[in-house]
């Protein structure tokens, strides 16, 4: 940490005790979320540079009370810097950063009504079991009784009765990360932050921990803020989650708004797969509009569908490999439907269903997943066929700027 | 009569004799056997004239030479403990500072502290004494501002030579706090942080507990060779406050009592051996690996 780093905290540290009275907010904003919640956590305009490079720019997020609300990007995208602003081990270089209602940008870590799981758990090699999850209350001078009495319920709500007198280097991935989650969750925060809690475990145990942290936190009720550049882990437990590159919010939403309806390029791809195809904006007949791709066919997008602000009439078509029905080139297609025809390129059997790689005329690729239902008659490699799906599950998105793949590194 | 994967299994086995063999039988020629025969000395009776020793089981001389030389223990280990704590007190600050703030440079900075190291000790000790003397810079200057009586001294007083302990033992302080420091989890200080510690609370907390076992490695290192220094006695302590390890070096190269000699050496030995048996006790033995 960087020395003077407090310096502007002063001000809170002569009113240690009572922070409660330093507000800079104007009172309490009662301000009302999606549908009608109670704003938890607002940034406003907050905007973090290193050595003059953006890692954050001009973010504005709110995060709803009893939420449980993930920051998912790939590295460097800003998603760590953020979470580091709200827990106070960063402060923005401009913006405003309110915690139910206040005003907490400047203030220190240990002043704020927020808890946070450490990406490396940071348990305290010094300290058991109960010592580390006791540590914040200790702090807040909890009496001895009612230490004992939560770190108990804690211990039981992580599913680690008993582990009080262990020593943290004794316990594995999967129980470190427990206590860290318990140590947290015991002082009750309005807010707890997790940083990429479940890197560090192995694929089974991050699949069965998803699941039980969302039903922890349904049981709590406190806000979860968790930051993963792990697409999947945020679709399986956030309420509502944003997709941010190179510092900027990209897509916001439920993970299905977001999945099925992308705003933009980049998350259409990095949310799952995505086959885009470059076309321009034909002619609009009410609610859909038609699209003529580079290769000469023609596909019908929902007018709702299409991205806000078009610069251009060229626009990026979208439909998910899953939304594809795979049939037979002779076969008929029905109405609202989108077609292509091709021929299977490569065909890949993975269990739960086949994925085939299946070239246009123009060269380009479509990604198709088919479940296996146990139809017996699959294409194979070579076969020509029609690729069709719903007008209602095309998208279509503002084609990415070059240069788009420069990631900064992770600060 | 042994086929031939036998005998690959046989070198095999053998390899790890092998490669420490060299090292080995280093320590039995220059380290055990002296050890041994220092001990065994212990026991005998020399004569001062012929220095011929004759194993005579002699067991008395151990309490002999504890109860002779009594003050000069406690001189030692008076002067080595003060000295000590003052290389803690003016250690930890130093190496808190660079393993925390010392960035890119931690590295300069910490040769920057060992430089005055690379000379020879005795040459340190030397100038001390000149900065020390009646006639030196600090006194002259001290006394020409009349700040100072002018008959005050400092040489062969017991605080030149507790000076002169604490400042040639102090890289035995610093390195090994700073070690200590250096490897706490900075993210650990940062969940002290989260869970409401202030920076003072997180120091006491979390800082100060993990830094126990550095803390106790540097006493080690810096008390047992200054309990048994005679260098800094002889020369900046002149005649009064004799230490113990001028008495031994006097018995050896001055009384020829070589008996004497070598049972107050194996006392110095076994208390040294405490200390560290003590460590061992409170903090683990993988511990003192790290360290020394």
């Amino acid at each position: 940490m960087d020395e003077g780093r407090y310096a502007r905290r002063i001000q809170y540290e002569m009113t240690d005790g009572q922070v409660n009275t330093v507000n800079h907010s104007d009172g309490p904003t009662g301000d009302a979320g999606t549908d009608g919640a109670k704003v938890n956590v607002r940034l406003e305009h907050v905007t973090k540079t290193f050595d003059d490079v953006p890692a954050v720019d001009d973010l504005n997020l709110k995060i709803n009370e009893g939420e449980f609300f993930s920051l998912l990007g790939p590295s460097g995208c800003g998603k760590t810097t953020t979470l580091r602003m709200i827990g106070g081990f960063e402060e923005p270089t401009s913006g405003r950063i309110m915690l139910g209602g206040r005003d907490v940008t400047y203030m220190a870590p240990y002043h704020r009504d927020v808890n946070t799981v450490f990406q490396s758990y940071a348990l305290f090699p010094h300290l058991d079991v109960f010592e580390n999850i006791a540590f914040g209350l200790r702090r807040r001078k909890v009496d001895k009784a009612e230490v004992r009495r939560r770190v108990g319920a804690i211990l039981e709500v992580v599913d680690l009765p008993d582990f009080e007198r262990r020593r943290v280097n004794q316990l594995s991935g999967g129980q470190q990360q427990r206590i860290a989650l318990a140590r947290a969750l015991v002082n009750e925060p309005k807010l707890l932050l997790l940083d990429e809690p479940m890197s560090a475990l192995d694929a089974k145990l991050r699949h069965q921990m998803q699941i039980e942290l969302k039903s922890i936190q349904s049981r709590v009720g406190i806000t979860f803020l968790y930051v993963t550049h792990d697409q999947e882990e945020a679709m399986t437990m956030s309420d509502r989650l944003v997709v941010m590159r190179q510092g900027r919010i990209e897509g916001i939403g439920s993970p299905k708004d977001v999945y099925d309806n992308p705003s933009t390029e980049f998350v259409a791809t990095f949310l799952g797969a995505s086959n885009l195809l470059t076309g321009e904006v034909a002619r609009r007949d009410g609610s859909v509009t038609t699209i003529d791709l580079t290769n000469g066919s023609t596909l019908s997008v929902p007018t709702s569908r299409l991205p806000d602000q078009l610069t251009s009439t060229t626009v990026k078509v979208g439909v998910r490999p899953e939304k594809i029905s795979i049939v037979a080139a002779n076969a008929t297609v029905g109405p609202n439907q989108n077609s292509l025809r091709g021929r299977v390129r490569v065909s890949t059997f993975t269990g739960v269903g086949n994925q085939y790689l299946v070239e246009m005329a123009s060269g380009a690729d479509i990604t198709v997943y088919a479940q296996n239902i146990g139809e017996e008659l699959a294409p194979r490699s070579g076969d020509e066929v029609l690729l069709s799906w719903p007008v209602e599950h095309t998208f279509a998105v503002r084609p990415m700027e070059s240069g788009l793949s420069g990631e900064e590194s992770e600060s | 009569m042994s086929s031939p994967p036998r005998r690959a299994a046989w070198r095999k086995g053998l390899a790890p004799y092998l490669l420490s063999s060299p090292a080995g039988l280093w320590l039995l020629l220059l380290f055990i056997v002296p050890l041994l025969i220092m001990l065994s000395i212990t026991l005998k009776t020399c004569s001062p004239a012929s220095g011929q020793c004759v194993m005579t089981w002699n067991w008395g001389e151990l309490p002999h030479v504890v109860n002779l030389y009594r003050t000069q223990f406690v001189t030692s280990l008076i002067f080595a403990a003060v000295a000590t704590i003052i290389d803690l007190v003016i250690s930890f600050p130093i190496a808190y500072w660079i393993a925390f703030y010392g960035g890119r440079r931690k590295n300069f900075f910490l040769i920057m502290l060992l430089v005055p190291f690379f000379v020879s000790f005795i040459i340190r000790t030397l100038v001390w004494e000149f900065i020390l003397s009646n006639n030196g810079v600090v006194l002259t200057f001290l006394k020409g501002n009349h700040l100072l009586p002018s008959g005050f001294h400092v040489l062969g007083t017991g605080f030149a030579v507790v000076a002169g302990l604490a400042y040639n033992y102090l890289p035995f302080t610093a390195l090994p706090l700073y070690v200590a420091l250096e490897r706490i989890d900075r993210r650990v200080l940062n969940a002290a942080y989260d869970l409401y510690a202030n920076r003072r609370v997180a120091f006491m907390r979390v800082i100060l507990p993990l830094t126990v076992p550095g803390i106790f490695a540097a006493f080690l290192l810096t008390f047992i060779p200054a309990f048994g220094d005679y260098v800094n006695q002889e020369i900046l302590g002149g005649t009064a406050n004799t230490m113990i390890g001028t008495v031994i070096q006097n018995l050896f190269l001055i009384d020829s009592d070589y008996a004497g000699g070598a049972s107050l050496s194996a006392v110095l030995l076994v208390i040294s051996l405490l200390g560290i048996w003590l460590y061992a006790k409170l903090l683990g033995s993988r511990t003192i690996e790290e360290y020394l």
